[in-house]
């Protein structure tokens, strides 16, 4: 293993200690965890936004935090859920009095742990309401599919609504309905290494790709001879469409690298899937390319579609001032 | 027999040597149909509840065991956090007030830890997890009449076993399908460490 760390056990503490250093006009750590909030929460009469999920897949979640998007991260270490005595800290750092949303991402112990967090909040009288993604499309059952790059999408949709004045319902609702359009598809070049695991945490040969990956190392659905770039893009955008019915849709579209894949890469991605989307019929109304759920050190990328309409599209339009998702 | 404080705290302890000593493979087994964090997980949470523990002075069976679980929750993170903590948490709550813990107590201590682990992950048997060594301990246990070590640890052992031949439906290693079918559980391989040390701990007692 090489990794620029100090200790592997005191990794995600020292990102947490190095970012809010990175950011004091924008972030706050709180005291005795390492969930990173708004410098100004709680923000009054707003329903706070958390999410949270393992680490290793910055700038998700801390990245996302900001004025129209979320109010607080909670990570747990690499890969890990967080624990519900630190999502509870952050609910209650971000409660401005019209409750909190949390954005969950489809894994078992991601729900039981936000699941508890919301039961401890309950019972302060924190209203709390959630949502579960679960974008992927590499796994066929429905209730078991995983969140992934997807996720990013939500957040913004739930943040712009928040902002907007939008009540806990209302900010469900609206992130209900991106879940209900957002689809992903992922794929790896290479695996990646948790650093208190200190080895990959699979092999993949030189000539081999993996489809279907997830975000935390796990194999994928296939493992097939690596292809071209087009093949790649036509093969994860096709999957995608496949699955849900996006034609003669207004889409956001969301080319994303998972960590170690060049921008270079993940561009000449992005011009196969516009080709692809376009041949189908498909009216691309946003695109983002870059890093926004990473796996690590992984190399490779996912396709994200999100079908979008007039209340949707408005969200995603409107501002936000979180690190990684300046507009 | 009956079990008493220390022997709580002696379970705990023991099942904290037996997972740091095993955290490597179980590491292995998670990264072969999960996401390879459970070894390192349970190490920290079980070396974090054995300091936690080692540092108090206890006066019953329950209050071990409810510390035990809210460590567990707080620093395990992942399913395993939640899951493990409510089972020792159900199991203090259905010890609660007694003195000593006799076999009846603790066998409806685990049917107490079943129902919550049921209940928290929405499982059933048979789903390769957890549950299949916590289910089946605690139906062994209902048919005995008094603690027999040898026969715990021997019970746990075959019940993690089992989940080798089983297809994962819950959890993370559901995602590998056929695939998780020749592999044991990694949760469940925890579990018997966890009876293991029980075992000892009654073979210890008498």
């Amino acid at each position: 293993m090489k990794k620029i760390i100090n200790d592997p056990n005191e990794v995600v503490q020292e990102m947490t200690d190095g970012m809010a250093a990175a950011h004091p006009d924008k972030l706050q750590q709180l005291p005795e965890t390492t969930v990173i909030a708004r410098k100004d929460a709680p923000a009054a009469n707003k329903v706070g936004i958390v999410s949270g999920g393992g680490s290793g897949h910055e700038p998700a979640h801390a990245g996302y935090v900001g004025k129209g998007m979320l109010d607080a991260a909670v990570p747990g270490e690499v890969f890990t859920s967080p624990t519900p005595d630190q999502i509870f800290e952050a609910i209650k750092a971000v409660d401005g009095g019209a409750g909190v949303f949390l954005i969950v991402k489809n894994y078992t112990g991601d729900v039981l742990n936000f699941e508890m967090a919301a039961e401890l909040a309950e019972a302060e009288d924190i209203k709390v309401e959630k949502v579960v993604v679960k974008d992927d499309v590499a796994v066929d059952e429905v209730s078991s599919r995983r969140g992934i790059a997807g996720t990013i999408l939500v957040h913004k949709i739930a943040g712009a609504k928040a902002e907007q004045g939008g009540s806990l319902e209302e900010v469900k609702a609206a992130a209900e309905k991106a879940v209900a359009n957002v689809r992903s598809m992922g794929m790896a070049l290479t695996p990646c290494t948790v650093p208190a695991a200190g080895k990959p945490s699979f092999e993949l040969a030189e000539n081999e790709m993996e489809i279907g990956i997830g975000i935390h190392g796990e194999s994928g659905i296939e493992r097939k001879d690596i292809t071209s770039a087009d093949d790649i893009a036509k093969e994860l955008t096709d999957k995608v469409m496949s699955d849900f019915d996006f034609s003669d849709a207004d889409v956001a579209v969301m080319v994303n690298g998972l960590g170690s894949t060049p921008e270079m890469e993940l561009y000449i991605v992005n011009k196969k899937v516009q080709t692809v989307l376009s041949e189908n019929g498909i009216n691309v109304y946003k695109t983002f390319v870059g890093e926004y759920m990473t796996s690590l050190e992984m190399a490779g990328c996912s396709v994200t579609l999100l079908k979008l309409d007039d209340e949707l599209k408005q969200l995603l339009d409107e501002p936000s001032n979180a690190l990684a998702f300046h507009k | 027999m009956e079990l008493t404080v220390q022997d709580a705290v002696a379970w705990i302890k023991k099942s904290n040597e037996k997972i740091q000593a095993n955290k490597d493979y179980l590491t292995d087994l998670d990264q072969t149909i999960g996401d390879g964090d459970h070894g390192i997980n349970m190490a920290r949470g079980f070396h974090e509840t054995a300091e936690k523990i080692a540092g108090q002075d206890y006066t019953s069976y329950a209050d071990v065991l409810k510390d035990t679980a809210m460590t567990l929750m707080s620093k395990v993170g992942g399913a395993s956090g939640p899951l493990f903590g409510t089972a020792f948490l159900k199991m203090s709550q259905a010890l609660q007030g007694s003195d000593a813990v006799d076999h009846q107590t603790l066998t409806s201590g685990l049917e107490e830890a079943v129902n919550g682990i049921k209940q928290r992950g929405k499982a059933t048997e048979g789903e390769k997890t957890l549950l299949d060594v916590w289910s089946r301990m605690a139906d062994f246990f209902s048919h005995e009449t008094d603690f027999a070590g040898e026969k715990v640890a021997e019970e746990a052992k075959s019940a993690m076993e089992q989940t080798k031949d089983m297809m994962a439906t819950k959890g993370r290693a559901a995602y590998f399908k056929e695939r998780s079918i020749g592999h044991i559980d990694p949760g469940s391989a925890s579990s018997f460490y966890i009876f293991e040390a029980l075992a000892e701990v009654i073979e210890g007692g008498t």
